[in-house]
């Protein structure tokens, strides 16, 4: 029988700890247990005979770290294949009558995935196929992923599984004591990512007892529609006259199992510290207990690598201000490839907010396919918000759900063949919660009900390939109301027939509704209300425009959303007390903002109102005295008269040791807030803005620490210089090829450790015989004068004030 | 408690370690003046804001302050784990550990030592995203987050070190300096060793880089010796 189908009416045993009988049958600490399939079958197939004699039905196999980064391809295959023969063995010389099968074991690789290690998502799901790859070859009957503890290393794990094996993929987790993997993971945000990719079951493992693990398990009771799997360790370890001792008995363990298998656990067996009599007490436990059903529990969610947002019934908000499209500055953005700018949107959004962020990065002349992999991954370092991954490049958009840690949602798919046979089998692989868009071949409809056709439409192909209505989302698409006044009713009709009649759920890039027309916010906002009295579930919305904030609070207070309307109050009461343009962001790093700097840098008397504001690092301050300014002053000479001064006043400070690093960084981001209205002011505009010469900058191969660099970059760009910045662990041949495609006259290389300082002397002899132009400065920690000159380096600069002046020195002898 | 149990069990044994005791501890006060000198003000500047601050006076920085304790609130883990063992030398005179060495610097710290403790503390992946975040974002801030969570792991760690200390002193013994990986002559790469013999990376979320940093990045690796008086 497959296991599948053994699985649908029956509970499925598995195995308890391996690790601590090993070591009774005499593993030395150290050494590899994986290697024990070859040189102590024997002892192996005991063990696990013993768990098919105490009732399992499934055994692992001896695997746990069996990968590539542990053992040569050769040893690797020897020992999957060897682990895999004495689990079978085991079976079949097991008197146990129950049915029985071999797992394919994979724990995690032990590294720390980017961004919070160094190791590339694409290395990871590397290594792990290579295992799951052999385990399939050698016969398993499944795959059990187990013991992670990060999410993203988990859909490494999985995605590798998936594409190289169709056996059954079991995945587990192992949870903290609050209730989170390592990296922050909830149970639900873990349902949502693996379900969307299709595991045949999911749950816990390790880390904790069978009682510690109660919450986490009803998380996944009330929100998985697949079997949930718990094999949990036989409660805390602790130290005992030197041997580990676990305080949890069978009995108890066993009690405390049979407990969550009648609340509707499928699959359950032990970890670390559990033995045979512990799988024997559960198995005699459960012969009372009738397995629940497993349901499908209906839920359109969409995911982070922290939490899951759920559709319905609350409305949700997406931000829709990572997109290009009208925007000069963000285009210009775009093509400097100036990520900080799509980050900060993206992070002010999420104060203003919003649940989610799409994520549109599409111009004509961009490198579409990179940006946005580029965009996610950056974003997703620094912001727990789900993204919507948008675009119309499919190859785009497959790059991103790979490398995005969660479920997406994506934007969009419509009703054409083509567009649907393109889409679909990503979000099938993948998983995903897709818009999509009521339009076919034959274009827009104008009524509403050729609208609700098309949602049936795409409802039935995208079950062709497994997609459940669950995960789609329509978009019945708002026209401006300018050119048509009857397209919003249109629009309105066709939320209340995809709701009523399809029960599906419905979102809308609200804002186009509005185009043309003067005081758009008025008109949007009122739209927004309509559709969500409709029964809308969801708008791609601008977060700065109050009137939508405001209609989105209301609106669930009014529908009983809002309990005992605390966070209407709680939105109501922060609202500032003067109307302003609410366009930045409400709130966002305001505390750091009103600090000011004051003692130490302001040396000169009478200085100007907005060198003052830079000085004393008030950047919301400089911001607006700047955009006052440039109705009446040449954007240069701003730069020039009042920037470039004021910074001069901090930088004289700093070298003074008169004012410290935090103040000099206030002070730049006062300095920065001010060069953004700049910008703005001539995005788009001949001049491409104040510009001195090319630096790029990077840290050197092998290094991941970039404090010193990014503040080194922001004082530089402060000054005017156009810096490129390649970012932290940065290979040689990129640096150069870089220097080389700017032509750039000077490069800063930025080293922390005395083991990456090779790499630093490496990049050095590279840009001597490659790009002989450039000047070479380099800082960080390790580094000082003597051994600069040593490694080849033109300069040593202590920290960016230094560096500002050794280019401003070069800049004069050009 | 759990450390005095500890050096009692360690006693009846002739060599060999106990294994792993992990802990978790409540946030310790914060130290003022040294979260403001990781956050790079200098040692004077940093013990008058420092002053400032518990006076309720203003200072420059104190917004930034008050910023970086309330987004960090809540994001904090404080773990420890430690191991407990008989320190026996080998034939030429050097210390036995579980990570291999050949140090001077280590011989000489745990001169006379017959019990070393291994530990590592660690306040967990939360500070580390915040850092990412505002570093991008805010740099200033990001300074200071930095600055907070290398005093949060000071602080935890020299919690830690206390209860030895203590403990120590009760069972007649005397404890050495803590020693990092990393000091002396100790290369970081016994790191990867050190750790293992902990069971860092699965019990306590404490993984290497290629370079043999840690992540989470405010965590602390220590050796500290116990000399029987």
């Amino acid at each position: 029988m497959k296991i599948l189908d053994y699985m649908k009416d029956n509970f499925l045993f598995l195995d308890g700890g391996m690790g601590t009988l090993l070591q009774e049958a005499g593993l030395k600490p150290g050494e590899y247990p994986e290697r024990w399939n070859i040189e102590r079958p024997e002892e192996i197939i005991r063990i696990q005979k013993s768990y098919y004699d105490a009732g399992s039905n499934v055994v692992l196999s001896n695997t746990f770290g069996a990968n590539i980064l542990k053992f040569e391809e050769e040893e690797l295959r020897e020992i999957i294949f060897a682990a895999i023969k004495n689990a079978r063995e085991a079976a079949k010389r097991s008197t146990g009558t129950q049915e029985k099968f071999v797992a394919m074991d994979i724990g995690p690789l032990g590294k720390l995935l980017k961004p919070y290690g160094d190791y590339e998502f694409d290395d990871a799901v590397k290594a792990y196929a290579l295992s799951a790859k052999i385990g399939t070859e050698a016969g398993a009957d499944l795959i059990f992923i187990e013991t992670m503890n990060d999410s993203y290393d988990t859909k490494a794990a999985l995605l590798a599984a998936k594409e190289n094996s169709d056996l059954p993929v079991f995945v587990s987790n192992a949870y903290g004591s609050d209730g989170k993997l390592m990296t922050g993971a909830d149970p639900k945000a873990m349902v949502a990512m693996l379900e969307g990719m299709h595991a045949d079951a999911i749950g816990a493992n390790c880390s904790l007892g069978p009682d510690q693990l109660v919450g986490v398990m009803e998380d996944y009771l009330k929100y998985a529609s697949v079997p949930v799997l718990l094999k949990p360790n036989a409660g805390l370890p602790r130290s005992e006259n030197g041997k580990t001792v676990y305080d949890v008995f069978p009995e108890e363990f066993s009690q405390s199992v049979a407990k969550l298998l009648e609340k509707g656990v499928r699959i359950t067996g032990g970890c670390c510290g559990t033995t045979p009599d512990f799988i024997k007490a559960v198995v005699e436990k459960a012969k009372d207990i009738t397995p629940v059903p497993v349901t499908d529990k209906n839920l359109s969610l969409v995911s982070s690598y922290t939490h899951a947002v759920e559709f319905g019934p609350s409305p949700i908000l997406i931000g829709e201000r990572i997109n290009p499209t009208g925007k000069k500055r963000f285009q210009q953005a775009l093509r400097e490839h100036d990520i900080d700018y799509i980050l900060g949107e993206g992070l002010k959004q999420q104060d203003a907010g919003v649940q989610l962020l799409d994520v549109n990065v599409g111009l004509p002349d961009i490198d579409e396919v990179e940006m946005l992999r580029t965009s996610v991954l950056e974003l997703q370092a620094v912001t727990d918000l789900p993204l919507q991954i948008d675009t119309t490049d499919v190859v785009a958009m497959e790059e991103a759900l790979r490398c995005y840690n969660g479920k997406a949602m994506v934007n969009s798919v419509n009703g054409k063949e083509e567009v649907m046979e393109a889409v679909f089998p990503l979000v099938a692989k993948y998983g995903g919660f897709v818009v999509a868009l009521t339009l076919d071949e034959g274009g827009i409809p104008t009524n509403s009900a050729d609208r609700v056709a098309i949602a049936k439409k795409i409802i039935k192909k995208a079950a062709e390939y497994g997609i459940a209505k669950k995960d789609l989302i329509f978009d019945p698409l708002a026209m401006t109301i300018s050119a048509d006044t009857n397209a919003g009713i249109a629009t309105m009709e066709a939320v209340k027939g995809i709701t009523n009649e399809l029960h599906a759920h419905t979102s809308l890039g609200i804002s186009n509704v509005s185009f043309g027309l003067p005081e758009r916010n008025i008109v949007t906002s009122t739209f927004f209300a309509l559709c969500l009295q409709e029964g809308l579930s969801a708008a791609i919305m601008n977060p700065y425009a109050r009137e939508m904030m405001n209609v989105y609070f209301a609106f669930r207070a009014l529908h009983g959303l809002d309990d005992n309307c605390v966070d209407y109050i709680n939105y109501a009461s922060n609202l500032p007390k003067v109307e302003t343009v609410a366009t930045a962001g409400a709130g966002a790093n305001a505390g750091a903002g009103a600090g000011g700097t004051g003692a130490g840098a302001t040396g000169a008397a009478d200085i100007s109102e907005l060198q003052n504001a830079i000085v004393r690092g008030l950047k919301d301050k400089a911001g607006l005295i700047t955009k006052e300014q440039l109705g009446s002053k040449d954007a240069l000479d701003i730069v020039k008269d009042e920037v470039i001064p004021a910074l001069n006043i901090v930088g004289e400070g700093f070298e003074k040791k008169t004012v410290y690093l935090p103040q000099l960084l206030m002070a730049a981001e006062a300095a920065k807030a001010s060069f953004e209205e700049i910008k703005k002011a001539m995005a788009g505009s001949e001049d491409a803005g104040p510009s001195r010469c090319a630096f790029v900058i990077a840290t050197v191969h092998g290094d991941i620490h970039d404090i010193g660099k990014n503040i080194v970059k922001l004082i530089l760009e402060n000054y005017g210089y156009a810096v490129t910045d390649l970012g932290k662990d940065v290979p040689p041949e990129v640096i150069v090829d870089k220097v080389i495609e700017i032509h750039a006259p000077v490069v800063g290389l930025s080293a922390l450790m005395t083991t990456t300082v090779p790499a630093m002397e490496e990049t050095i002899k590279l840009l001597r015989e490659k790009a002989p132009w450039a000047k070479v400065c380099v800082g960080g920690a390790v580094l000082n004068e003597e051994y600069a000159a040593k490694i080849g380096a033109d300069m040593y600069c202590k920290d960016a004030m230094e560096t500002v002046r050794y280019v401003e020195q070069l800049e004069r002898e050009m | 408690m759990s450390i005095e149990n500890s050096i009692k069990e360690i006693e009846m044994m002739e060599e060999g370690f106990l294994l792993p005791v992990y802990m978790e501890y409540k946030a310790p006060n914060v130290n003022f003046k040294e979260m403001l000198r990781y956050s790079g003000l200098p040692i004077k500047a940093a013990g008058d804001a420092a002053r400032a601050y518990a006076n309720g006076e203003d200072f420059p920085e104190k917004a930034l302050v008050e910023e970086t304790l309330k987004l960090i609130d809540k994001e904090l883990q404080f773990k420890v784990g430690f191991i407990i063992g008989r320190l026996k030398w080998d034939e030429e005179g050097y210390p036995i550990l579980p990570f291999k060495q050949h140090s001077e610097s280590l011989k000489s710290n745990l001169e006379k030592c017959g019990t070393v403790i291994l530990m590592a503390s660690t306040i967990g992946a939360g500070i580390d995203k915040l850092i990412r975040r505002y570093e991008r974002t805010n740099p200033a801030l990001g300074m200071f987050m930095q600055g907070l969570g290398a005093e949060r792991v000071e602080s935890l760690t020299d919690t830690f070190n206390k209860e030895v200390h203590e403990a120590a002193a009760k069972m007649g013994y005397k404890d050495h300096a803590r020693f990092s990986p990393g000091f002396g002559d100790v290369p970081i790469s016994v790191q990867k060793e050190f750790l293992d013999s902990l069971d860092a990376g699965r019990r306590m979320g404490i993984l290497l880089n290629e370079s043999y940093l840690m992540s989470p990045s405010k965590s602390v690796t220590a050796i500290i010796g116990l000399e029987r008086i």
